[in-house]
């Protein structure tokens, strides 16, 4: 059969394609080898692992008036003291409006009077009423337990905060002008305690609370992985009777208190 | 039986475009309102971290509960057969969608991010009542459209009776997730009851009922269409009764929740120590919502009174709308019991520390966007009768379809063609 001559073969074409491809892959190679290479090894690569369990223990008892030190450090270690309260705001609504990850509460038993000081943050629930209430699924949690919010996806509804038993999630209700990249936070969108999750996928030790706990020499916060039996959170946990807030919910808490 | 003829609402031009002219200017306020929400953020409301959803909600939770108790006028007539109630079916479907489009416009419009609705419409979590109730509200929208579609074009009479049928059940499964967005908070203890799913729906009876007999009644009145006494006290009747039952689910609703010890604290607040929360409950809610209308439906001296009548009607929304700012924002206020048996001291989050009564001053803006919210919906619903034929030309007593003994299939086609206007 004879080739009609548009058929024909036009070499010069494909040699330039042939070009172009090498060309490409020349330029891009590299970057793929380098990117495969840092994916293998660096932690904030690696997907969250569910063979852990993040979580907090916080023996009350070691807890005193007055010290906010974990409270402080949680502020610089997520930007919360970049917050700016609108200049028109009243001190009093602004102490309601800006986000809070970690408080302190002291409480008086009603019968004895005994006074107990503790932090109180997100509880990183196995069962989170505010994942399952979430319309968009914004708020979710990760394989090794934390409980956060993704900001791509969170439109602003609130209706984790009112579903949250623990009153532990906040609300950005102004204009943001600095933060950190590892925390970015916008307006209209809600926010919590998340373990210090940027350092849990660069693979550092700790939460910004518990070291500064620490450092004041008091200890009173444990942070570590609940499904590791050597844990010192685990021991500790085994060694001493805990109990979970609101465990009337059944939610399985990842935070635990010691002396409530 | 008279064939029902359905007329544009010819009102004099003049007032038309007054009418118009306040609607859109309650608009634009709600309009700006927002926008000044979305470039500020939230925290020019009076809402917190604390009171997350405020008056706004109140707003859209009322007219979204009252466009589904709407709908109902529509399906006395084709679910259960009352003739009397077959020319009001239009208007009870156009009611039905604009109080609903009112109502959700002022919840995305108070989001933190309304920019984002396109992720809410793709992103779904199927676990949350909320999700679905974005289904619920958008085909619920697309149902009642078919269904008005049916009542008015004679190629759709043959769908009437299984679109009302299917209408009917759907704003019974809307109300009920709408409630139960509150019954599923585990976390506070003034929600966190199922009870509040039937609730919702019986308040939405009440609601839905009061407004649609002002809207006829104003309609009407402008017009000076015949409506007829029989007719009116009908509606006013099963409006007593539906204000009645709000009264009976209220009463349980507070005496299942203070049988439990746990609970003590919190009804003795909503009831008795909540500050303004308990004299919105007691003056609001139960004298000026309930009792008043009530009285003025069947004294003998004030229940043929047609002004009396619209009075009434009008206390009832007013009565809702401090019903659901009672429940809405008055159980957030309520603060959660994390440590039961222990008094807190201090707080650097306030955690029940502070006097509940002053965690939240709605302020202009959320009022505005609620306002304007109402606006959009009577604005749409005095286009739509405008310039469609929603309204009956008259509700004459003695011209109103007789009702049919049996609510099935081919008796109401029957009575839907000779009706078909």
């Amino acid at each position: 059969m004879m080739k009609h001559p548009d058929e024909t073969i036009d070499q010069g074409r494909r040699d330039w394609f042939g070009l172009a491809a090498a060309a490409t892959a020349a330029v891009a190679a590299p970057g793929v080898i380098l990117h495969l290479a840092s994916a293998n090894t660096a932690p904030e690569a690696q997907p969250a692992s569910s063979a852990v369990r993040w979580g907090l223990l916080i023996d009350t008892n070691k807890c005193t008036s007055g010290c906010r030190d974990c409270v402080d450090a949680c502020d610089r270690e997520n930007g919360l003291d970049l917050q700016t309260k609108p200049p028109t705001e009243a001190p009093t609504a602004w102490a309601d409006q800006k986000a809070v990850w970690v408080r302190k509460v002291k409480l008086a038993d009603g019968l004895t009077g005994r006074v107990t000081n503790l932090p109180l943050m997100c509880q990183h629930c196995e069962h989170p009423p505010c994942v399952d209430v979430c319309p968009t699924g914004a708020s979710f949690k990760r394989a090794d337990g934390i409980v956060m919010v993704d900001r791509h996806i969170c439109i602003g509804c609130r209706y984790c905060m009112m579903a949250c038993p623990y009153q532990a999630r906040s609300f950005i209700h102004q204009p943001m002008h600095d933060q950190l990249t590892r925390v970015p936070r916008g307006k209209g969108c809600v926010e919590s305690c998340n373990l210090c999750v940027s350092r849990r996928d660069h693979g550092l030790p700790s939460t910004a609370c518990a070291d500064a706990c620490t450092a004041a020499g008091k200890g009173a916060i444990v942070f570590g992985d609940l499904k590791d039996p050597a844990s010192p959170i685990s021991l500790a946990l085994k060694a001493m009777p805990s109990r979970q807030l609101r465990e009337d919910l059944a939610l399985n808490t990842g935070v635990r208190y010691k002396g409530v | 039986m008279k064939r029902i003829v359905y007329r544009e609402w010819h009102i004099p031009p003049a007032r038309y475009w007054g009418i118009l002219g306040i609607l859109v200017s309650v608009m634009a306020l709600g309009g700006l309102a927002a926008l000044y929400l979305e470039h500020e953020g939230h925290w020019v409301t009076g809402m917190n971290n604390f009171v997350v959803w405020g008056v706004p909600h109140v707003f859209a939770v009322f007219l979204i509960v009252a466009a589904s108790g709407a709908i109902n006028v529509a399906s006395i007539a084709t679910v259960f057969g009352k003739g009397a109630y077959l020319p009001l079916g239009r208007l009870s479907g156009l009611l039905a969608v604009t109080l609903l489009i009112g109502g959700l416009l002022i919840l995305v419009l108070d989001l933190g991010r309304p920019d984002r609705l396109l992720v809410a419409l793709t992103h779904y979590n199927l676990r949350s009542i909320f999700a679905w109730n974005i289904y619920f509200y958008t085909g619920f929208v697309a149902l009642v459209i078919a269904y008005l579609w049916s009542m008015a074009d004679r190629m759709g009479a043959r769908f009437k009776h299984t679109l009302g049928v299917l209408a009917f059940g759907w704003r019974l499964a809307l109300t009920t997730a709408t409630g139960s967005i509150f019954g599923f908070l585990v976390a506070r203890q003034a929600f966190d009851t199922a009870f509040l799913a039937p609730m919702f729906v019986i308040m939405s009876l009440a609601y839905g009922l009061a407004i649609f007999i002002l809207v006829l009644m104003f309609t009407f009145h402008q017009e000076e269409r015949v409506l007829g006494d029989q007719l009116l006290r009908r509606l006013k009747n099963l409006l007593g009764v539906f204000v009645a039952a709000v009264l009976y689910f209220t009463l349980v609703y507070y005496l299942t929740k203070a049988y439990g010890a746990k609970n003590y604290d919190l009804v003795g607040w909503l009831l008795f120590g909540g500050g303004g929360y308990s004299i919105l409950l007691w003056i609001g809610w139960i004298l000026i919502g309930t009792l008043v209308p009530l009285a003025m439906f069947w004294h003998p001296r004030t229940r043929r009174d047609r002004r009396f009548i619209a009075v009434a009607c009008a206390l009832v929304i007013l009565g809702g709308l401090a019903a659901l700012y009672v429940i809405l924002i008055g159980s957030q206020v309520y603060p959660l019991q994390i440590f039961p048996g222990q008094t807190i001291l201090d707080s650097g989050f306030a955690d029940g520390i502070k006097v509940a009564d002053s965690t939240y001053h709605p302020s202009l803006p959320e009022l505005l966007l609620g306002l304007g919210g109402v606006a959009v919906a009577l604005f749409l619903t005095a286009v739509g009768v405008r310039v469609l034929q929603f309204l009956p030309d008259s509700l004459a007593d003695a011209e109103l379809p007789a009702d049919t003994e049996e609510p099935s299939a081919g008796k109401v086609s029957y009575v839907d063609d000779l009706a078909t206007g």
